[in-house]
């Protein structure tokens, strides 16, 4: 089998080594059973222990290896390597602070995801046994518990990168909405009020980049959409 | 060198299923926690597991606890303490029910109850036929269950040290458990957490073995930092070998597959399982599963261009029910093999899966070891719960959806052991040792000063390539004992690792030596009381203690019926009684047999 090198553009930056980021340029020679982005970066830490990312399920569920790869955000275990046009380009997330490499701080995405208080409310007693729900009210859950919190969506969303203190964002509206839409809770109201704001959730301007990079296929536009018919149905 | 201080009443090391399940009864009991995990809670591998959890609800097949206990015990093969298996059926239904009322989207029947699933080894009546016990969120329940913990944990206002990566255990002078030193990723910065009491929450060392469907995570740290501390390891030679890794790439696909109705096929199209497993098939225990299969394979019956592999097959079933019960394996499966399962079978080969040993606990979460006549005596101040504990619930094999049970039950209970402790005065802040840090500082020292050392990558590989062959699915005396000088040989490497990269900011190089010296100490623990077990027992099973009449199984009661005890210092093996008493004295003892399925 003829080798199959991988050319590399890497931004790097260690604050305690670097004055400022640049791009690598770097190859790596796969190993047959080399298949994924993900694949690839492993083996190439192992030429250059200094090249920095997080990793940890490689199945795209625990969602640590989200990055920008030729200028899309995906999950680099869930891009197939030869699928990349070279030099494959990874950069950090956009919009986020990097602390390191492909390393962001992701503090601000986690404040607005805690902001819209995601965990069911329901302040009756709880039943002995577990609280009924029919299939049809559980499947409105689809398509929303499955987020994974890699942040690919709000990182690719020019009215988070605008406004990442003020607007929730794709992720942490859909995860409102997951909660809005389950039969369990109690707190609708509340919620909506929470989000009664012009920017919290009125700056999504329904762009859809956030459907398009999700990795789980998941539609955070849908999500808001819902959100917003029930502040305009209630407002009536 | 100064060093930075914090002191709490309590510290949990990890964020995964039993880290959080145990962070909930201290964070809503009001006192002082800190919860450090190397990776953002939701990134835990509590996240990767699939098929359910189970519970004797019995929502749609008659079910009690007292089954599912047998079953564990007979799943264990009779290595599990039945006290502690008692424990864990008799809170399932708590536990579970607890979790929805957190908000966990269980899929749900027609009459709105929990959905429940069937899963390998769990029977009705004490083995007459399968039952439904599995409690699912599609083949995400892990996620579900994962998410649905770490939100209540926000709405608990549970203080996290996300990406601090423990270091070491600090015992003093009594020997009692008074805190860990921990490394923040973003600064490289040690510090000391002084505590009443640590609970040890830091998942199984899948990844001491070359083909493993765990995170890379997965480097037993609270087990490796134990074992350093002189904390003794329990049954450390049973490994679990899952059935279905997706051939060449060990991504887990789960035995919900197989519970929904999915069938293995050798390369003749045959469904080979009936030979082996008789009565539940291919729902048989994972370690009887596991060998049929690599039997098959070895007997020249596997699938594929080298023979290498069997097929899971669900072309049978409706797209509907692939779609909406397996929808993440059909994912993985078009991601992972390049195969729709809808349209043809899954290649799939057993891969090194779960840790069934670990640090040896009670029933109640705490940590015990052997004191003068008392091999049981808990260690002050030191607890322990899920997959890196060995309570012991899983024995010689554990059955599939017990570790999500596990976790939640052992988490809770280790919480409210030390909630009790702390609040009835048992535990005060003891002071620290004078040199508490000096070891943490000295591993780093070492580290950063080596010159012309191994390299972190070629010793690891080297220790996973050297577990697979040695102790892999079937073990060999001669195999076995090759493998005791070869892993040491590798320990001894692994003193010496250099890294390239000295950056004090997020230092993954630095992390992924100091994780190799964890590994190390599980591959040694495994490897040596593997060589010492000389019978065959659940997932070890050896070539020089075959099937006979007089042993059947080749499982030796008479010399055998007993719990490891590997201590790192000398390598020094002890043994201990397994506990055959259930907790209470109206539940009859789950009497010895041969396991037939």
């Amino acid at each position: 089998m003829s080798k199959r090198t991988v050319q590399f553009k890497i931004y790097r930056y260690d604050p305690d080594r670097d004055e400022k980021p640049y791009m690598q340029d770097i190859s790596v020679d796969l190993e047959p059973s080399d298949k994924k982005l993900l694949d690839a970066l492993v083996r190439l830490k192992v030429k250059d222990d200094s090249t920095s990312f997080r990793r940890s399920c490689r199945e795209g569920v625990c969602g640590s290896d989200a990055m920008n790869i030729n200028g899309k955000n995906g999950l680099a275990c869930l891009t197939d390597v030869d699928s990349l046009p070279q030099p494959i380009v990874l950069r950090p997330l956009p919009g986020l602070p990097v602390i390191r490499d492909l390393i962001v701080d992701m503090t601000q995405f986690f404040k607005q995801y805690n902001s819209i208080k995601p965990y069911l409310v329901n302040d009756n007693p709880p039943p002995e046994r577990e609280r009924l729900q029919s299939p049809e009210e559980r499947e409105e859950l689809n398509g929303l518990y499955e987020c994974i919190l890699c942040a690919c969506c709000s990182t690719s969303c020019p009215s988070f990168w605008w406004n990442p203190d003020k607007f929730v964002g794709p992720a942490g509206l859909l995860a409102a909405y997951r909660f809005i839409a389950d039969t369990r809770d109690e707190a609708t109201n509340e919620r909506l009020d929470n989000l009664e704001d012009p920017y919290r959730l009125f700056r999504c301007h329904t762009i859809m980049n956030c459907v398009d990079v999700c990795p789980k296929s998941l539609n955070p536009t849908r999500a808001i959409g819902k959100i917003k018919d029930m502040m305009v149905r209630r407002a009536v | 060198m100064k060093i930075a201080k914090h002191t709490y009443d309590a510290v949990i090391v990890g964020a995964g299923g039993a880290g959080l399940r145990a962070a909930l009864q201290l964070s809503e009991s009001g006192l002082k926690t800190a919860v450090l995990t190397k990776v953002f809670p939701t990134r835990s591998h509590t996240v990767a597991a699939q098929g359910g959890v189970a519970a004797s609800l019995g929502n749609s097949t008659e079910d009690n606890w007292h089954w599912h206990m047998y079953d564990t015990v007979k799943g264990s093969d009779w290595l599990g303490d039945q006290d502690a298996i008692e424990f864990m059926c008799r809170k399932a239904n708590e536990v579970v029910v607890e979790l929805e009322h957190y908000g966990m989207p269980f899929d749900r029947l027609d009459n709105g109850k929990i959905y429940q699933r069937p899963f390998g080894g769990h029977s009705q009546n004490y083995g007459q036929s399968p039952v439904s016990r599995s409690c699912a969120a599609a083949d995400r329940t892990g996620h579900a269950m994962l998410h649905a913990l770490y939100q209540r944990n926000v709405r608990a206002k549970t203080q996290f040290f996300v990406e601090w990566m423990a270091l070491d255990l600090i015992r003093d002078a009594d020997g009692d458990v008074v805190g860990v030193t921990a490394m923040e990723m973003e600064t490289g910065e040690v510090s000391i957490f002084h505590a009443k009491a640590v609970i040890f929450a830091t998942g199984g060392a899948g990844r001491i073995y070359y083909s493993s469907t765990n995170a890379f995570i997965n480097t037993g740290d609270g087990v490796g930092m134990a074992a350093r501390a002189g904390v003794p390891l329990e049954d450390m030679e049973f490994w679990q070998f899952h059935p279905t890794g997706v051939a060449g790439a060990g991504v887990l696909i789960t035995e919900g597959v197989r519970g929904e109705g999915g069938i293995l096929r050798n390369a003749a199209g045959e469904r080979f399982m009936e030979r082996y497993a008789p009565n539940l098939k291919d729902l048989a225990s994972r370690d009887v599963v596991s060998r049929s299969m690599v039997t098959e394979i070895n007997e020249g019956r596997g699938c594929g261009p080298d023979k290498d592999h069997v097929l899971l097959d669900i072309t049978h079933l409706s797209p509907e029910t692939i779609m909406k019960r397996l929808p993440g394996i059909r994912e993985i499966s078009i991601q992972f093999a390049g195969i729709d399962p809808i349209k043809a079978p899954i290649p799939v080969v057993p891969t090194c899966h779960y840790q069934m040993g670990g640090i040896p606990t009670n029933y109640k979460g705490q940590v015990v070891a052997p004191k003068g006549d008392n091999s049981n005596t808990p260690v002050t101040g030191f607890y322990a719960a899920g997959e890196c504990a060995c309570a012991s619930v899983h024995g010689a094999n554990r059955l599939g959806t017990n570790s999500l049970l596990d976790l939640l039950v052992f988490g809770k209970s280790a919480g409210e052991t030390v909630v009790e402790d702390i609040q009835s005065g048992n535990l005060r802040l003891k002071p620290l040792p004078e040199n508490a840090a000096d070891f943490s500082l000295a591993r780093m020292a070492r580290l950063e000063n080596q010159k012309d050392g191994t390299n972190v990558h070629e010793v690891r590989l080297a220790m996973q390539r050297t577990m697979q062959k040695h102790a892999g699915v079937f073990r060999f005396s001669e195999l076995l004992q090759q493998g005791v000088t070869a892993i040491l040989e590798v320990a001894e490497q692994a003193k010496t690792t250099e890294i390239k990269d000295k950056s004090m900011v997020w230092n993954t190089a630095r992390m992924e030596a100091l994780e190799l010296d964890n590994l190390i100490e599980v591959a040694k623990a495994t490897m040596i009381s593997a060589e010492a077990r000389k019978e065959s027992r659940g997932a070890h099973v050896r070539d020089d203690a075959p099937d006979t009449p007089e042993f059947p199984n080749g499982r030796r009661d008479d010399e055998w019926l007993k719990h490891t005890l590997w201590f790192s210092e000398g390598n020094r093996l002890d043994y201990k009684p397994v506990n055959l008493q259930p907790m209470s004295e109206s539940v009859d003892p789950i009497a010895l047999a041969t396991r037939t399925y």
